[in-house]
């Protein structure tokens, strides 16, 4: 099967502005709700209490909360993915400290006059931990983009390390704006989601990158805009087909793999989808911006070619008993 | 046949038999098996802060209790004793007596002494070094962990897991535990200090604040069973539970209330005969963790070195005396983190990620198979034996496999047939250029080198990120997805390139058509 013609080159290069601008209005409108709207921290990151339990029978909200606020007044009651799987939350501070106490007991013992339920989850986390959880999540994406950007200013050179990690920022960026509208919970599992897209968008860049490197040395364009459009159309087949797998198996996830893992397979489903369009469409442009020039870089691959061989034929002089 | 073999293949091969062998025990539930994180399987996971500043106060508490004891067995009259916050001082009130005392002190290590004279007296400053101050505090979370481990072992628990985590907190992640009422019992065993004190009760002052009480040397604890009622105790404590070796439970012989039996060291038994001896009569306020069990009047000496502590319930008393026997914290701890996963949402959890698993997985092969044609075949291959790696490979750890965890192999199976998708891209390109089968498929493996390794690199780095910073859960999803990166290079690359190789060397006549290219 082939679905894309062969040997076209599509000329995105030519319409650069027009994706770039897109991409900034996407950023703009992700920062406004990230900062208007804010996120829905769960407890992971904000401390509190989370009670998940299994009715017997569907059961209205409302019930649950006449016998819930009894003792807690001041408890949010969600369904959670299912008409009888029942969500309660409560603020941390009416608990903490209190290690004896038993939330589980004494929801089922409040919930008793609507059956007998299930408990299936009792979480409780100080919030303390919370802002602990948050600094090292913070930790592990300057990590993340720091460890990325010197190995690809080695393998490649910075104008691309940055470019690369523009695009990452771009990326991370437009994916947190969709957790925040949608009001996505915003827990641990979506900072591994975003840590994850991370390296999974960057896989995409290198690749694009990877040929744009290649054609310096084996083609003879001249034109930058023209190489990269060669780069990403030759590119462009395994770009959309990986893309596409991953997005599939991310969506059965999505589908099937329960509420919990909801926010982490929601999170990478944007992910996919805003990693695959700016490494076709925000990373290579960026290197024409960023003052990327071929001759320069080609003299410099040619030169580690060069020094490369001489290297090799001076070896093989010596093998050969010749000095 | 055997000529035919490639080394290629021959490790593929291989890896695909380790991957079996060592992925049928994790079904069967024989060692070695990944083992099911807590929120997979039902269990319980506390993260536990400790108090490392209230290690210091009790050191320098004992301190306290060892100046005290040294200057009434060697007639050193002291006074004014005082409580400084890395320390304590105290007022010698005959200043030839310092030689003497100077000698006692020596024994005491860790502390730096200063001295100021004021009219015939000597003002004793005890100051714990700063080195000190740091290993009292690192060996405080050490001995906690040891604690709360054997702790859990008298329990009787199978699996506990008691790690350090930072510099000050504990995870306690216990598999396993189903009713409440076992929950309650573990908190409580895990956050009780059993702290165990015993202290003189003043009787001669009528106190009713701890300011007033602080006058005296005293301090005011409320009892255990009416906490209303405060106690008026002097301090420092005559003995600590540091001085236990031995507890069991039973009952008291007159009343036939449940109680624990302690049995104190040779030091332990000196101090309390001598102080029993020395105040018949009075009464000795038996102290847990702050609050006074029982204060009964001493009848007479007690020698021997044991006691008795009457408590509630039997439930109670072999909590206790659990706590009491396995030491104590030598500083509190207090509960940050708290997630307990019932064993029916565990089991809902890999249901429905193995659902997502699946029909991912099916997903993915049918359209390599249908995009790719027999070199798409060739890869889900590849992709089946990676799937057994990464579970082999994680027995072998004995890796934990959370639900974030199933989340990372599902995502490999999206990610991992993406070496395939370069190599055959290129493949594919260079048939297109006019090249001999066998010459594309060399140089599309070769091509295809650069760009597979950078991608994959790049993406462990991001993993490597999240294994170093994440917590719990987050780590295990970290390890599949670096598991599975790595194996994905061995099967996607080294093993699809074997079975080609292979097939070449049988002769069979390979076309554009078995890279799915329309002919």
């Amino acid at each position: 099967m082939e679905l894309f013609s062969q040997n076209k080159i599509y000329d995105f290069m030519s319409k650069k502005n027009f994706f770039v601008s897109v991409s900034v209005i996407l950023i703009i409108l992700s920062l406004v709700s990230i900062f208007t709207k804010g996120f829905n921290w769960g407890i992971d990151f904000k401390g509190g209490i989370e009670v998940e339990v299994r009715m017997p029978k569907p059961t209205p909200i409302s019930d649950v909360r006449k016998y819930v606020s009894k003792k807690f007044p001041d408890a949010s009651i969600t369904t959670f993915g299912s008409k009888r799987e029942i969500l309660i939350r409560l603020s941390v501070k009416k608990v903490s400290g209190n290690v004896q106490k038993d939330l589980g007991n004494e929801i089922k013992s409040l919930l008793k006059p609507l059956g007998n339920v299930d408990i299936r989850r009792v979480d409780i986390v100080g919030a303390k931990v919370g802002n602990e959880l948050r600094d090292r999540g913070i930790e592990a994406f300057i990590f993340a983009i720091v460890g990325i950007l010197i190995y690809v200013a080695i393998r490649f050179e910075w104008r691309f390390a940055l470019a690369s990690v523009l695009a990452l920022f771009h990326d991370t960026i437009i994916s947190l704006g969709a957790v925040s509208f949608f009001h996505i919970e915003t827990n641990l599992d979506v900072l591994a989601a975003i840590l994850t897209l991370m390296g999974y968008s960057l896989n995409d860049t290198i690749v694009v990158f990877d040929r744009i490197r290649e054609q310096v040395i084996g083609s003879k364009i001249k034109d930058l805009s023209e190489l990269i459009n060669d780069a990403v159309s030759r590119t462009l087949s395994r770009t959309v087909l990986t893309s596409l797998t991953t997005f599939l198996v991310v969506l059965t996830l999505f589908l099937f793999g329960g509420e919990i893992i909801k926010p982490f397979s929601f999170t990478l489903l944007v992910g996919i989808i805003v990693g695959t369009y700016s490494s076709i469409f925000i990373a290579s442009p960026l290197l024409i911006w960023l003052g990327f020039s071929i001759d320069d870089y080609r003299k410099r691959l040619m030169e580690k070619e060069k020094k490369k061989r001489e290297k090799e034929k001076m070896r093989k002089m010596y093998q050969g008993g010749v000095v | 046949m055997m000529k035919k073999l490639n080394y290629r293949l021959v490790i593929f091969i291989i890896a695909t038999i380790f991957g079996i062998l060592f992925t049928i025990p994790s079904f069967l539930g024989k060692k070695p098996k990944v083992n099911l994180g807590l929120d997979l399987q039902g269990g319980m996971y506390l993260v536990l802060g400790v108090k490392t500043q209230d290690a210091i106060k009790n050191k320098i508490k004992t301190i306290a209790s060892t100046v005290k004891y040294i200057s009434n067995k060697n007639d050193l009259f002291i006074d004014k004793l005082k409580y400084l916050k890395n320390g304590l001082s105290f007022e010698l009130i005959d200043k030839d007596d310092a030689p003497k005392m100077d000698k006692q002190l020596k024994k005491i290590s860790g502390i730096q002494i200063k001295k100021t004279f004021k009219n015939g007296s000597i003002i004793y400053t005890i100051i714990l070094s700063k080195e000190e101050i740091q290993k009292t505090k690192s060996d405080a979370v050490k001995q906690a962990i040891q604690t709360i481990r054997s702790r859990l072992n008298a329990y009787g628990l199978t699996e506990p897991s008691v790690t350090r985590q930072g510099k000050d907190k504990i995870v306690v992640e216990l598999p396993g535990i189903k009713t409440e009422k076992e929950k309650r019992n573990i908190k409580k065993l895990i956050s009780s200090a059993a702290h165990l004190e015993l202290y003189l009760v003043d009787d001669e002052h009528k106190i009713t604040n701890p300011k007033e009480a602080a006058k005296y040397g005293d301090i005011m604890l409320p009892d255990k069973n009416n906490p209303k009622r405060m106690w008026l105790l002097k301090t420092p404590p005559v003995l600590d539970g540091s001085m236990i070796t031995d507890a069991t439970v039973g009952f008291t012989q007159r009343t036939n209330q449940p109680a624990i039996f302690f049995t104190l060291n040779s030091q332990g038994a000196e101090i309390f005969a001598d102080v029993t001896g020395k105040n018949v009569g009075k009464r000795l306020a038996i102290v847990v963790d702050n609050r006074v069990y029982s204060a009964p009047v001493i009848q007479e000496r007690i020698g021997g070195g044991s006691g008795q502590i009457t408590v509630g319930s039997t439930d109670e008393a072999h909590i206790l005396a659990i706590a009491l026997r396995s030491g104590s914290l030598p500083a509190p701890v207090v509960l940050l983190e708290q997630r307990s996963v019932g064993a029916s949402l565990g089991a809902d959890s890999i249901r429905e990620s193995m659902i997502a698993l699946i029909s991912g997985f099916v997903v993915v092969v049918i359209f390599m198979a249908w995009y790719y044609g027999l070199s798409g075949i060739i890869a889900d291959i590849a992709l089946v034996t990676n799937l057994f790696l990464i579970v082999a490979v994680m027995a072998i750890f004995e890796a934990t496999l959370t639900l974030p965890g199933m989340a990372g192999i599902v995502l490999t199976v999206g990610m991992s047939v993406d070496a395939n998708v370069i190599i055959n891209e290129r493949v594919r390109e260079l048939i297109r250029e006019g090249k001999n089968i066998k010459h594309a498929i060399e140089g599309g493996y070769k091509n295809a080198m650069s760009a597979i390794l950078d991608a994959n690199i790049t993406t462990l780095i991001a993993a490597i990120a999240l294994f170093a910073y994440g917590t719990g859960t987050i780590k295990g999803f970290a390890i599949t997805m670096a598991i599975g990166i790595l194996a994905s290079m061995l099967t996607a690359i080294l093993g699809t390139h074997g079975i080609w190789e292979y097939i070449l060397a049988t002769g069979k006549k390979i076309t554009p058509k078995h890279f799915g290219m329309k002919v």
